[in-house]
């Protein structure tokens, strides 16, 4: 179906009104050949990325002369931090010491979150353009956090003792996706904040997504915004003007659920 | 307390919610709740001791209290006592029996309904095995209305869902008009809008409305938004076919949707006031573990949570009732055998209480599951004779953001099980040039006005 031309395949014309699936053709009642492995295709990148080690490594490297510390979550492992949530957001005991406190005005977490693929591609980047804007800032080491999930910042940011924390973890892949990072702000980080007491920038995925400028920009917009206001949440609403980026506060609308972070 | 002895040692269970608890097929969110049984062994003497406990004593013991709850004082206080007689000399074991029995007919199992409680079938539910489920559920059709008949005998029904990242009409045209042409849409063209606010929910319900009445399509749109929203909706004179929520089995897992059980009432009251199909307006939708998420799940698991739900679906004899089953996550169902068992039993048990259920066959890209899992499901629920299952472009919805069931998939299990569209859908369907005698659905000839929608 797909080799005719649009004149003579009424179905052409929808492959270009959506980015969903439609169109697909039929081999009896199942899907042809080529869409079903497509379809696979993107599922394995998904899934490989669901799965794929953290290297902080890779994104040390990329911060070059900022100073980071790696700490872990108390989930042993990829299976565990899937399973429980609840330990991928508390620190591991061992790495707490290393974590002094000091007069910072804002800590950037690096987590690994579900897709490490996303942090090796636009932590770092998104990280240096923040540095770049906030001149004056005291800005603590970089955390990187492994097998961490977003509330992990809250235990780190009083640990530190920083007025808020900034965590950038990997998103949730979709078949469309795989490499998603999302960015999390909390003022006044402290163990049990909800969720409605953060703001989110999601979808940072150039080229694709939003731009690791553009996110820079929205989230210094943020950052600021909270100092002004000495908040974060449902009640900070982005007045950034950045056009079609994804902000809202995060999970301030109940839906069936949120998987994810 | 329950007790039971297993290989010689004595396992205690210290109340009905802990029983319940132990007794329920492993999964990661009663785990992660820190409910489940400690060993295999304990599991089975759970069930031991749960076969052996008298339905009654359901009524005497509340696993969430009556004064701290109002889904539990609904679930008191609708109790049909008459309707429970016949069954309440039995224990839950007994109970298990008397389902699979040909005393437990079509018309006993509807007249059974009323008299049972959520924790009762979710009890029962734990000493079936999936083909129990799929067997028992079979005998229990429930059919509602609204332009269709969804629900008969020998009929599968299907939810389009045509949804768009950024609710783009041209977008959201294109998958209607190719779920159409595999006759999906039946059950609903429901749309997961991207925003929630008044206007763009206004402008989705008059494009549906609008592609539904030019082509003379019998079906009803549902905009999957906040209640409110639809109450806001209403009163603005929107084309407002069914009111849509999602409901959880706690007063508060509820209030974490931003509901109560008059909050509902007030919209069903809205959707009836515009009469544009029935009594039947309002789709719901749950889901195993909402209860745990929302931190409202008071040491219950979340099966028994999730039966506590379809009590809540019961009050408003809702149209379509929809368990989106493996949405959520693996920390709730962890794999492709926990989706596949969850979706068994929430289908069984919503359909014991007399609901129109259908299953949203589904998973995220972080649950150990794949398509393959999907298909054991979607077939298996055919057999078990689901009301309608979701019908995604692709299985893949690129607004959400997870797998679900394609149209394809719905073409396949009507084939293969020989199961219909509703009849006032396969009406259209025939006159649209879309079905053969046989049953065979296909695209419509070229040329069709159909082909050629916009918005």
């Amino acid at each position: 179906m797909s080799e005719l031309p649009e004149a003579l395949d009424p179905f052409a014309r929808l492959r270009a009104m959506t980015t969903a699936r439609v169109a697909l053709g039929r081999s009896g009642a199942g899907l042809p050949t080529a869409p079903l492995l497509a379809f696979q295709r993107d599922h394995a990148l998904a899934r490989d990325a669901v799965h794929a080690p953290f290297d902080p490594d890779v994104v040390a490297a990329g911060l070059a002369d900022w100073p980071t510390i790696t700490v872990a979550s108390r989930a042993p492992d990829r299976g565990a931090y899937l399973r429980r949530p609840d330990l991928g957001r508390a620190l591991d005991p061992i790495d707490a010491p290393r974590l002094a406190p000091g007069a910072f005005d804002l800590a950037i977490v690096i987590a690994d979150g579900l897709s490490a693929p996303a942090v090796h591609a636009h932590a770092a980047p998104v990280a240096l353009a923040l540095r770049e804007r906030l001149t004056g800032w005291r800005l603590a080491p970089v955390v990187l956090a492994r097998l961490g999930r977003v509330a992990l910042g809250d235990e780190i940011g009083v640990r530190l003792g920083t007025a808020m924390v900034l965590v950038l973890i990997g998103e949730r892949p979709g078949l469309s996706a795989a490499d998603s990072l999302g960015a999390y702000l909390t003022w006044a980080p402290a163990v049990g904040r909800r969720d409605s007491e953060r703001n989110c920038v999601s979808n940072i995925r150039p080229p694709h997504g939003l731009s690791h400028l553009g996110a820079a920009h929205t989230i210094t917009w943020l950052v600021r915004a909270a100092r002004d206001r000495a908040m974060t949440g449902v009640g900070l609403k982005d007045e950034s003007g950045g056009a079609g980026l994804a902000l809202h506060p995060g999970a301030a609308a109940p839906t069936m659920s949120s998987p994810g972070n | 307390m329950f007790a039971s002895t297993l290989n010689g040692q004595r396992y205690v269970f210290a109340d009905l919610k802990a029983l319940l608890a132990r007794a329920t097929p492993a999964r990661s969110g009663d785990e992660l709740a820190g409910v489940a049984a400690g060993s295999q062994a304990e599991r089975v003497a759970a069930r031991m001791a749960l076969a052996d406990t008298p339905l009654r004593a359901f009524l005497a013991e509340a696993v969430i209290p009556y004064e701290d709850d109002e889904v539990t004082r609904l679930i008191v206080d609708s109790h049909d006592t008459a309707a429970f007689g016949p069954v309440a000399h039995l224990t839950v074991g007994a109970f298990r029996d008397w389902l699979l029995s040909d005393a437990a007919t079509a018309e006993s199992l509807a007249a059974l309904g009323p008299g049972l409680t959520p924790e009762m079938v979710a009890g029962v539910c734990k000493l079936m095995r999936n083909q129990d489920l799929i067997a028992v559920a079979a005998k229990r059709r429930v059919v509602t209305r609204f332009r269709t008949t969804v629900g008969l005998e020998g009929r599968l029904s299907v939810r389009l869902q045509p949804n768009h990242p950024t609710d783009d009409p041209s977008g959201i045209a294109a998958a209607i008009i190719d779920g159409l042409t595999f006759g999906c849409g039946d059950a609903v063209i429901g749309i997961n809008p991207a925003g929630d606010n008044l206007a763009s929910v206004t402008d989705l319900l008059r494009l549906i409305d609008d592609a539904r009445m030019r082509y003379a399509i019998p079906t009803q749109s549902c905009v999957l938004t906040h209640v409110t929203t639809s109450i806001e909706a209403v009163e603005r004179g929107a084309p407002v076919d069914l009111v849509f929520q999602s409901i959880a089995g706690t007063e508060g897992a509820n209030r974490g949707f931003g509901i109560d059980l008059a909050l509902l009432k007030e919209g069903r009251e809205a959707a009836l006031s515009l009469g544009r199909g029935g009594a039947q307006v309002c789709y719901f939708e749950t889901g195993q573990g909402s209860a745990l998420s929302a931190g409202a799940h008071h040491g219950v698991d979340q099966q028994t949570l999730e039966v506590r739900a379809y009590a809540v679906a019961r009050a408003f004899d809702p149209f379509l009732v929809n368990t989106v089953v493996g949405f959520i996550g693996p920390e709730y169902l962890y794999d492709g055998k926990q989706i596949l068992r969850a979706g068994l039993e929430d289908h069984f048990c919503g359909k014991l209480l007399g609901l129109p259920m259908g299953v949203d066959v589904c998973y995220t890209n972080h649950a150990e599951a794949d398509q393959d899992d999907m298909d054991a499901l979607l077939t298996l629920l055919g057999v078990a004779g689901v009301n309608f299952v979701m019908g995604v472009p692709g299985a893949d919805d690129v607004m959400l953001n997870y797998q679900s069931t394609s149209f394809h998939d719905a073409l396949y299990v009507r084939a293969a099980l020989g199961l219909r569209p509703a009849p006032e859908f396969e009406a259209w369907l025939a006159g649209m040039g879309m079905i053969d005698a046989a049953g065979r659905i296909s695209p419509p000839p070229r040329g069709a006005p159909l082909l050629d929608y916009r918005p």
